[in-house]
């Protein structure tokens, strides 16, 4: 086990560095200098932009600027915003973070107790009318873009119905219509691959050991089926964190949701590209570290993942 | 999916072609596919829903009613027997604009997914093939790439080259191969000691003819799968790029940007918005039902 797990911690230290690369590629790829894009729009006198250089040091090779920005990351300090002039980037995504957090943490509670029990229960009850009828809502839900989704809601409920406002986040109503379309999506596919994972347990040589022995379908089930799927089934959350994190990036834009996903897209629109850069290197390192402890949780409980 | 080694000129370099007894089994694998295919009928249905869009998408210009680009009616006008989808809000037919949308969406949709196809299958053969050190750095890019929110690092690529057709294709397709190079890495690792390489290699064939000859053929089925689904994937992208304005620009008619320019009318004139949506519902819907039959079709797990 603690040979798997350095192995383990050791390729998630050396892909976060690969990602911080990347990150750090976007101020240099970005148009315009680094300088350029950290003053923006605002008059500076030579004596600022010598105080950038000597910061962040733009006027070194890119591996000793690249140094000196993943040591000023390490200290929280992700430089200034362009548009909201001076304000620290860390500031931003201190603010924003928990608004994004609330919001996915809700809809991925609701996915997890509707769509678990139903793929659970679908691949129980394989090719009867529930499994066909819930895999056919799976299959719509993967298909439709979540952004549309949203859309058509604001225009059912807030336009036409006036029963939930269209944007914001300002009272526990404006949180229906983003919850439920970050829900229904996490729950179109997880629903499948809990019918997957359950489907795969079913046809287990234990299984067929239970029944063999006499052992009531019911017991089987329970005791056999449901525990053992519940493992393979409660990980996928843990490898799904990269797609939810796309996904609230269009409807927090759809909604005018102010976390991190609206706060990303306006970046992006208006070139602040030490925001962009920063939020990138923060979700890709979230992905990542999920992922190792996902691996973990799971190498941890199932002995037989270690071995490899 | 045997196809590449009845063509080998020798039956000793690859045992499969020599158990397959040449062109007769060849034939009824592939009418076996088809059976396995035909049984599936939403396969079916995706199959065929994907032809009639193909042929949409190329004969166009004669089935749109209307020109895509020109205003035509008044902005916002309700679907009439005139205008079936009605107008959109400068005036132009949605249903014309919707007919050449197709024409996006399939060539971002099936060129986005070659390059991505080609990238993963290349470094995850090379991945597979070569092992360890070689495996070792490719895995961590395969890693790497995989950290990133597909949607954060797309917006990120798109915001910083200039947005154009051309550009999306590529930039969603350098993006979204990592799916292929898991899959073919795995299989091709699976294979590395199998007797036919062996033999094929001991017989003193080059390890890129080893690969490309007689180790893909094998795992064409489960690419094709994944193709299928990564079309399906990969509108959607370009639909919501085009719906945050870093996609396909205006006039172009692309589905995302159609839904985007909706939204200014979307109290009096929903159906702007609602007409696209569908579009790329039934076309994801279409590519991903292909690729469920293709898996089933495609397993050789599964009996006749």
């Amino acid at each position: 086990m603690l040979r798997y797990v350095s192995f383990r911690l050791l390729q998630g230290v050396l892909v976060i560095f690969l990602v911080s690369i990347t990150s750090f590629a976007i101020m240099q790829i970005a148009p315009g200098s680094p300088v350029d894009i950290m003053i923006g729009e605002q008059q500076v006198t030579q004596d600022q932009i010598d105080a950038i250089n000597r910061k962040w040091g733009f006027d070194k090779p890119w591996y000793v600027q690249y140094f000196t920005w993943i040591s000023n990351v390490f200290t929280g300090d992700f430089g200034q915003s362009v548009i909201r002039t001076g304000v620290p980037v860390r500031q931003m995504i201190i603010e924003a973070a928990p608004v994004t957090l609330r919001l996915n943490f809700l809809s991925l509670i609701i996915s997890v107790l509707i769509a678990m029990p139903i793929g659970i229960l679908a691949a129980i009850k394989r090719y009867s009318w529930f499994d066909y009828s819930s895999m056919i809502g799976s299959t719509l839900g993967i298909a439709l873009p979540n952004y549309w989704v949203g859309l058509m809601l604001i225009i059912v409920f807030s336009l036409k119905l006036g029963w939930l406002p269209p944007y914001g986040s300002d009272s526990w109503k404006s949180y229906i219509l983003p919850v439920s379309v970050l829900a229904a999506q996490e729950m179109a596919i997880l629903a499948r691959l809990s019918r997957g994972a359950t489907s795969e347990i079913m046809n287990q040589d234990y299984v067929t050991t239970a029944r063999a022995k006499g052992l009531r379908e019911s017991v089987v089930i329970s005791r056999h089926v449901f525990r053992n799927a519940l493992l393979p089934v409660v990980t996928i959350l843990g490898y799904r964190i990269a797609f939810i994190l796309s996904g609230t990036i269009v409807v927090e834009t759809v909604f005018a949701w102010p976390g991190i996903g609206q706060l990303f897209f306006n970046s992006i629109d208006r070139k602040d590209y030490q925001v962009v850069q920063a939020i990138v290197l923060v979700l890709a390192t979230i992905v990542v570290v999920t992922n190792i402890v996902t691996d973990l949780v799971y190498a941890y409980i199932d002995p037989r993942i270690r071995i490899r | 999916m045997t196809e590449q080694s009845t063509t080998s000129s020798s039956s000793l370099s690859s045992p499969v072609s020599a158990l397959d007894r040449a062109e007769g089994h060849q034939r009824s694998e592939s009418a076996r596919i088809w059976k396995r295919f035909r049984r599936y009928k939403p396969g079916m249905a995706g199959g065929i829903i994907v032809v009639i869009l193909v042929f949409i998408a190329i004969f166009a210009p004669l089935i749109a009613p209307y020109s895509p680009t020109e205003k035509v009616g008044r902005r916002g006008t309700a679907p009439s027997s005139e205008f079936l989808l009605g107008n959109d809000e400068i005036g132009r037919d949605v249903l014309s604009r919707l007919i050449y949308g197709t024409r996006v969406a399939l060539i971002v949709g099936i060129g986005a997914m070659s390059i991505a196809l080609t990238i993963g299958v290349a470094i995850g053969a090379m991945a597979g093939f070569f092992g360890n050190k070689v495996d070792l750095a490719l895995s961590r890019l395969i890693d790497t790439l995989m950290a990133f929110p597909l949607l954060a690092l797309l917006i990120t690529l798109a915001a910083l080259f200039s947005p154009s057709l051309f550009n999306v294709v590529i930039v969603i397709g350098v993006t979204v191969w990592a799916s292929y190079a898991r899959v073919v890495r795995a299989d091709i690792m699976s294979l590395r000691e199998r007797d036919f390489v062996l033999a094929a290699r001991s017989i003193g064939v080059g390890n890129a003819r080893i690969i490309v000859r007689h180790m893909l053929p094998n795992v064409v089925g489960p690419i094709i799968v994944l193709a299928s689904l990564d079309v399906g994937s990969i509108i959607i992208l370009e639909s919501a790029l085009s719906f945050l304005g870093l996609g396909i620009q205006p006039p172009t008619p692309s589905w995302g940007g159609m839904l985007a320019a909706g939204r200014s009318l979307m109290r009096n004139a929903p159906h702007i918005a609602v007409a696209p949506g569908i579009a790329i519902t039934i076309t994801v819907l279409a590519f991903n039902l292909l690729g469920d039959g293709l898996r089933d079709a495609l397993d050789p797990r599964q009996r006749d």
